[in-house]
């Protein structure tokens, strides 16, 4: 009977396998990760084979300019802080520190994607088109608008996740510590830190390289 | 227990990744072949992709199986360049 009733509800088995997660909501969010993690690598790697083949395209250090970029990069590593800063507070139970870590990381993707507004419009003044631009290969802005909006995109969906973990957290009746409000924050982490991640190869490819 | 590996000190990190960050825009001012600048910038920005995941997103602290997943994308990668080398000429 107990035998049947194992096979019928495999989820109250307790045997453990090296498989079996800690959390599976964090593995659902790696897995998750892994395979946003290619698209970005097919973009890049798409961008790197555009590249090589074209005999006119701009250099992108001086066409663009790197030194608000270096400021947008600067503001997501310091929002990436700012996240682990806020689990943090989480696990010791402090609940305005955790609002108000949450808050500033939030910010922080905000500003960002104002910054990110600002130097797209300054460009389309420039000349840069998505088809078309002064410089060289048309290809140029396409890739910068496709490669850079589409992490732009993540940082907004990351924004609108830690606004929804700041009103979890902020509710009273939100038990803190080391319980199911850090197993989510912790997976919202994943997901910012891995924007911030990959945002380190945006600029290095797209603006540096 | 937990406590031994939950607080690493995140801003030695942010420091570091901030320090890399000023060291990737001075490169692109050195007078270098473009191809060393290339592999300069390509294994910082790893490296700091590197400290990211291993600290910030824990994976130091994590189980293999999670490492394993966040490899994968990097090796498939590694295999898409190689498959497009013979169209780069």
């Amino acid at each position: 009977m107990s035998e049947a009733a194992a096979v019928m509800h495999p989820a109250v088995e307790p045997a453990e396998s090296p498989l079996t997660p800690e959390s599976w909501g964090k593995l659902g969010m790696w897995v998750f990760l892994a395979g946003d993690a290619m698209s970005f690598g097919c973009l890049l790697v798409g961008y790197g084979l555009l590249r090589s083949a074209s005999s006119n395209w701009p250099v992108p250090a001086t066409t663009l300019g790197i030194n608000l970029t270096a400021l947008m990069t600067f503001l997501l590593i310091c929002s990436s802080v700012t996240m682990v800063k806020g689990l943090e507070a989480v696990k010791n139970n402090q609940r305005g520190r955790a609002k108000m870590y949450l808050l500033l990381t939030a910010l922080g993707g905000a500003g960002f994607r104002g910054l990110q507004a600002y130097e797209w419009t300054s460009l389309i003044h420039e000349g840069l088109k998505i088809y078309e631009n002064p410089w060289g290969s048309s290809l140029f802005g396409t890739t910068f608008f496709v490669i850079t909006g589409f992490h732009g995109m993540h940082v907004t969906g990351g924004v609108i996740y830690l606004l929804v973990m700041l009103s979890i957290v902020s509710k009273p009746s939100t038990a803190l510590g080391l319980g199911w409000a850090y197993n989510v924050v912790e997976i919202t982490g994943l997901y910012w830190h891995f924007v911030d991640l990959i945002w380190i190869m945006v600029f290095t490819f797209i603006y540096l390289l | 227990m937990a406590d031994a590996h939950a607080s690493p000190n995140y801003w030695m990190i942010w420091l570091y990744l901030f320090l890399l960050t000023v060291v990737e825009i001075a490169v692109i001012y050195m007078p270098l072949a473009k191809i060393i600048i290339a592999i300069l910038l390509v294994t910082l920005a790893c490296y700091k992709a590197f400290l990211v995941a291993m600290y910030f997103m824990h994976l130091k602290f994590e189980r293999r199986t999670l490492g394993i997943i966040a490899l994968t994308p990097f090796v498939l990668c590694v295999f898409l360049i190689l498959m497009l080398l013979p169209d780069i000429s």
